[in-house]
């Protein structure tokens, strides 16, 4: 019954933006940051990041729900890890051969696409219970939600940091038409802020967005409408993405995974 | 001789110090950010780290060697490793609840945390990259937990004086944690002077 009434095709709609919007994986979820923070360095690598992403989580989503029935309950993590494994062997060796450029630029953060947390979270939270299209749908919206994220982060980065966009000197553009608007004769130089295409600025850019995230839940909170979807990513312990794909066990095994808290009150009582 | 101990040396600085694994490569931030409230917390953190990394990369650098390379399927590296990483962490964990069950109390719940860090199979793809052997893979991967430490402790104990300041309402929580370990990170920049 559900399946049938997730195929309408409004629901599918619904399905996509949910994941583009209501709950974005960067924004709302704030899920798979360790991508977010380091290849974010410019808007055409957090692009490229971000459409790799995409189409390997909307392919393991449509294998994972069409094996959902097929695999094992047990030892469901260990076959979604080796169909994210696969396509992400193929993005890489794809992009090896076809982007070059963009392939020496993302370097090590290709092969750890396997580890993001969105693409286990979805196999594991949303694929392995639906249907194929449904299924397709969300791997499309949420791929889609996180590239535009990291593309906007990219964006943000890479004007204060070297004062370009997408490659485009725009500020320096922006500078010289306005000066010569108003008769000057030599246009002033942006200074870029280069931190921001550097390390520390990946904090520094995060920092404000779960800022502006916080800011937004309190106003959505005294509203009186439910702002429980926001979460401030690992702000509390790694087990709260137990459900969502950082911290599972690897097989089923009958203890369920330890919590730091628990291991806080354990300590006390010895 | 001293050549060996001159690169160790080199690889103790680069890999703990300069490119730290958290402040400079982004990997392993989840454990990073989230069992950073209390300092011993954190050295226990830090201790899981080490000991499921060193490990990692040293069986990881084995099988490379050893399986991939000989049979020519290098291009299938990112599968084996995650597979093996995943494997070994919750077979660490069964050995160290029978026979080992101090060492367990004492590490035991972060284990499971690490299982599908992104931090060790980092490590173990650097390894393969920069082609390093198995006893300078295995160095590596202590080096780089050593850096993971260094960091953790760090930022939990600028957590534990932080709690108390007045920070601005939207910023309290993750934002002043991400705040820190901003500046953390412009400090680290600091030891590139080293090399």
């Amino acid at each position: 019954m559900m399946r049938e009434v997730l195929r309408l095709k409004s629901k599918n709609g619904t399905i996509f933006f949910n994941g583009l919007v209501k709950e974005n994986p960067t924004f709302v979820l704030t899920l798979g940051m360790c991508p977010t923070l380091a290849v974010t360095t410019s808007a055409v690598n957090g692009l490229g990041m971000g459409l790799t992403t995409t189409a390997v989580l909307v392919l393991s989503n449509v294998i994972i729900s069409l094996l959902r029935r097929i695999i094992p309950n047990r030892v469901r993590i260990p076959a979604f890890i080796v169909i994210v494994a696969s396509f992400v062997t193929m993005a890489e060796l794809l992009l090896e051969g076809f982007i070059p450029g963009l392939y020496d630029a993302l370097g090590i953060y290709i092969p750890l696409i396997v580890v993001n947390c969105i693409i286990l979270g979805r196999a594991e939270s949303f694929a392995s219970k639906n249907a194929v299209v449904p299924s397709f749908f969300d791997g499309l919206g949420m791929g889609l939600g996180f590239t535009a994220a990291l593309t906007a982060i990219g964006i943000v980065r890479e004007l204060l940091g070297a004062g370009e966009v997408f490659g485009f000197p725009v500020i320096n553009n922006a500078l010289a038409g306005l000066s010569s608007a108003i008769g000057m004769s030599e246009p002033p130089e942006y200074v870029p802020i280069s931190i921001f295409v550097l390390a520390p600025g990946a904090f520094f850019v995060l920092a404000a967005l779960t800022a502006l995230q916080n800011k937004v839940k309190r106003s959505m909170q005294e509203k009186g409408r439910s702002a429980d979807k926001i979460q401030s990513g690992c702000s509390t312990d790694c087990t709260a993405c137990g459900e969502s794909g950082c911290a599972h066990r690897f097989v089923d095994v009958n203890a369920p995974s330890g919590s730091v808290a628990a291991a806080d009150k354990n300590g006390k009582e010895e | 001789m001293s050549e060996v101990v001159k690169d160790l040396l080199v690889l103790l600085v680069s890999s703990s110090l300069v490119s730290n694994v958290v402040l400079s490569q982004f990997l392993g931030l989840c454990p990073f950010l989230g069992v950073s409230k209390k300092v011993n917390t954190a050295v226990g953190m830090g201790a899981a780290v080490i000991f499921v990394i060193t490990i990692a990369s040293g069986v990881a650098a084995v099988i490379y060697k050893f399986v991939l390379v000989r049979l020519d399927i290098t291009y299938l590296q990112t599968i084996v490793f995650i597979l093996v990483i995943a494997a070994l962490v919750q077979f660490v964990e069964m050995f160290l609840r029978k026979y080992l069950p101090a060492l367990y109390q004492a590490l035991g719940v972060y284990l499971p945390l690490i299982t599908t860090n992104c931090a060790v199979l980092g490590v173990a793809l650097t390894n393969v990259q920069k082609s390093y052997g198995i006893g300078f893979s295995i160095a590596s991967g202590f080096f780089t937990a050593v850096g993971f430490l260094i960091a953790i402790v760090i930022l939990a104990g600028i957590r534990e004086k932080i709690e108390d300041n007045e920070i601005p309402e939207s910023f309290r929580g993750m934002p002043i944690v991400l705040i820190t370990a901003g500046l953390m990170a412009i400090a680290f920049c600091g030891f590139s002077g080293l090399l």
